[in-house]
């Protein structure tokens, strides 16, 4: 895909969410927007995965350790053609397959259940570690939210992926600055994360979150280096593409009511 | 009660069950957090050192590599003592492994208070409440060396989470290892009997068997019953035989709240029973370990063989 194209998708992704969390009266938009361009990379053009085959072994991987953000993961799995995009509006609704956190056996595409902060690294380690004790060359991926890294299994995980030199392991860190209680550094400063994650033997490549030339070069960049896993420092912005969410923690773990709905998706179709 | 019975702890059972199930199973994986010495997965990392991974002391982080490991269609098994294995990690079972029902086999080692001299922080007494509140979780509480041999495998061969408790000290050899065959979720009745009902799991098998016999002596027919499995409960079993008796006893090294005891009595609170049925749970009560030997702390806390009767006699 060219910048325009995924810019086009990322627009249809971020549109999903909107919707997603606005039937839902529900879930959580500001991280799901920020990291929406992310998603949209990942399942448009980075990683080798087939819609109609969600289970084939050789796969890609990837583990949404930010589980709250599941209406990016959704929205971007939906519009890659894993279910009808249609679908989105029974989100976190009785009885839908897209529960409010990710799980595996109830979603196509999903390739781990998560959403309790903190887990989700390890266990897209634990793929990694598996991949290459049996010889597979398979790619996992995870993203992590820079407030959720303030929870030691992070740090456990990244000493572990580290130590194992587990260079099909990629870690994307989304950092929005932001968390529920306010900036990150205000709440528990985690600054610098580079410098913590080249601590623990990571390849670290800080990138612009919103900026596709530079998506795809870190992915380029991640592929190529050996005997260390990468981490994607993002810098982005909270609720990215909808003026009224941007950069404001309220809109963490809000459901816009219908007349910012309505306007939230005009802004976004203009967008395009 | 060591009058030439061969003695074997069960995580010595448990690290020799990995070691020999290696060869015929070439998949499965084994996790340890820097304790393969002593919760003895370091047999079967001699043998196969390329499926062992010891991943430091990091108990939270080797579930979820565990759970990783397992959504790649390998089955895990993860070993701590119980304390780390249940308790420090519930959160990681629950939500890593439990919702999604990996395949992945806790071997949680120096179970309740017979852990001995290391006192009340090493000594898991709530392992089982936690364990077997996660739904499709599978507790198994091997007796002795036979049963958790046997436990580990039938453990590897069903799909889906288990754990499984086992101890430091040295227990009596007491089902025949030619003849025992085990099935999860089927308790053995071990002596019949017709005045009470002792429902035992673990280390207390052993002891409730002697106690039955001491109780024999002065005329109280004891009926017992090994309830390895915690979870599926024997429901049919243990109803048939409180049925039978109309007085239960259950024994376990466990808190006397959320194991063993608990799950009889919630069985039994359903069932069609005589009158006047009583339940006694005898166990831990409501209160943390110390430290002593382990035979001195089966007598301190009331569950050897002479206690349980004494307890029994008395009630």
């Amino acid at each position: 895909m060219t910048d325009i194209e995924l810019k086009t998708t990322a627009a249809k992704v971020r549109e999903g969410i909107v919707t997603a969390v606005f039937s839902a009266a529900s879930g959580h938009p500001g991280g799901s927007l920020s990291a929406a361009d992310m998603y949209t990379y990942l399942f448009f053009e980075e990683m080798n995965i087939d819609p109609k085959n969600p289970r084939d072994p050789k796969r890609d991987r990837f583990v949404l350790s930010k589980g709250h953000t599941s209406p990016g993961y959704y929205s971007a799995l939906a519009n890659r053609g894993f279910f009808p995009v249609e679908d989105l509006k029974t989100f976190r609704k009785l009885g839908s397959y897209l529960q409010g956190h990710p799980c595996m056996n109830e979603t196509p595409g999903v390739d781990m259940s998560s959403g309790s902060l903190g887990q989700g690294l390890s266990a897209a380690t634990g793929m990694a570690l598996a991949g290459k004790l049996k010889g597979e060359d398979y790619r996992v991926y995870t993203l992590l939210g820079d407030g959720e890294i303030q929870e030691g299994q992070i740090w456990e995980a990244a000493m572990f992926a580290g130590a194992h030199k587990l260079d099909n392991l990629t870690v994307i860190v989304d950092n929005n600055d932001l968390q529920i209680d306010g900036r990150v550094a205000d709440v528990c400063n985690i600054y610098p994360i580079d410098k913590k994650f080249e601590a623990f033997n990571f390849n670290v490549i800080n990138i612009d979150g919103h900026d596709f030339a530079q998506i795809r070069d870190a992915f380029a960049k991640a592929r190529e280096t050996k005997g260390m896993p990468t981490a994607i420092i993002m810098k982005t912005t909270k609720g990215k593409g909808v003026s009224f969410m941007e950069d404001n923690a309220g809109w963490h773990g809000k459901a816009p009511n219908a007349e910012e709905y309505e306007k939230a998706i005009a802004e976004i179709r203009s967008a395009i | 009660m060591s009058n030439g019975i061969v003695k074997i702890a069960t995580r010595e059972s448990y690290g020799n069950a990995l070691a020999e199930l290696g060869d015929e199973f070439k998949d499965f994986l084994v996790l340890d957090a820097d304790l393969a010495g002593a919760t003895k997965t370091s047999v079967f990392k001699k043998k196969f050192p390329e499926r062992h991974i010891d991943c430091g002391i990091a108990e939270a982080n080797m579930t979820g590599i565990a759970a990783g490991i397992a959504t790649t269609g390998t089955p895990v098994f993860i070993s701590s003592f119980a304390m780390f294995a249940s308790g420090r990690n519930f959160e990681q079972v629950r939500n890593s492994i439990g919702y999604p029902h990996l395949n992945v086999k806790i071997g949680a080692t120096h179970a309740g208070i017979t852990v001995g001299e290391d006192g009340a922080t090493h000594q898991c007494i709530e392992d089982l409440a936690l364990m077997r509140v996660i739904p499709g979780m599978t507790v198994i509480v091997p007796s002795d060396d036979t049963e958790a041999k046997a436990a580990v495998r039938a453990a590897l061969l069903k799909e889906g989470p288990v754990y499984m408790r086992f101890g430091r000290a040295a227990v009596p050899v007491i089902n025949d290892p030619a003849n025992y065959k085990f099935e999860i979720g089927k308790a053995v009745k071990l002596k019949d009997g017709k005045d009470i009902s002792i429902f035992a799991c673990g280390v207390c098998v052993a002891e409730a068997l002697e106690a039955a016999k001491l109780l024999e002596a002065d005329g109280i027919s004891a009926e017992v019953i090994n309830v390895h499995t915690i979870k599926p409960l024997d429901e049919e079993t243990i109803i048939a035989s409180a049925s039978k008796t109309g007085r239960v006893f259950t024994v376990e090294e466990h808190s006397i709240i959320g194991g063993l005891g608990s799950a009889v009595a919630e069985c039994l609170t359903s069932a069609d029973l005589p009158n006047n049925t009583k339940i006694t749970r005898i166990g831990v009560n409501d209160e943390f370990g110390q430290s002593g030997k382990a035979a001195e702390l089966l007598k301190f806390y009331k569950l050897d063989a002479q206690s349980i009767y004494e307890r029994i006699k008395n009630s």
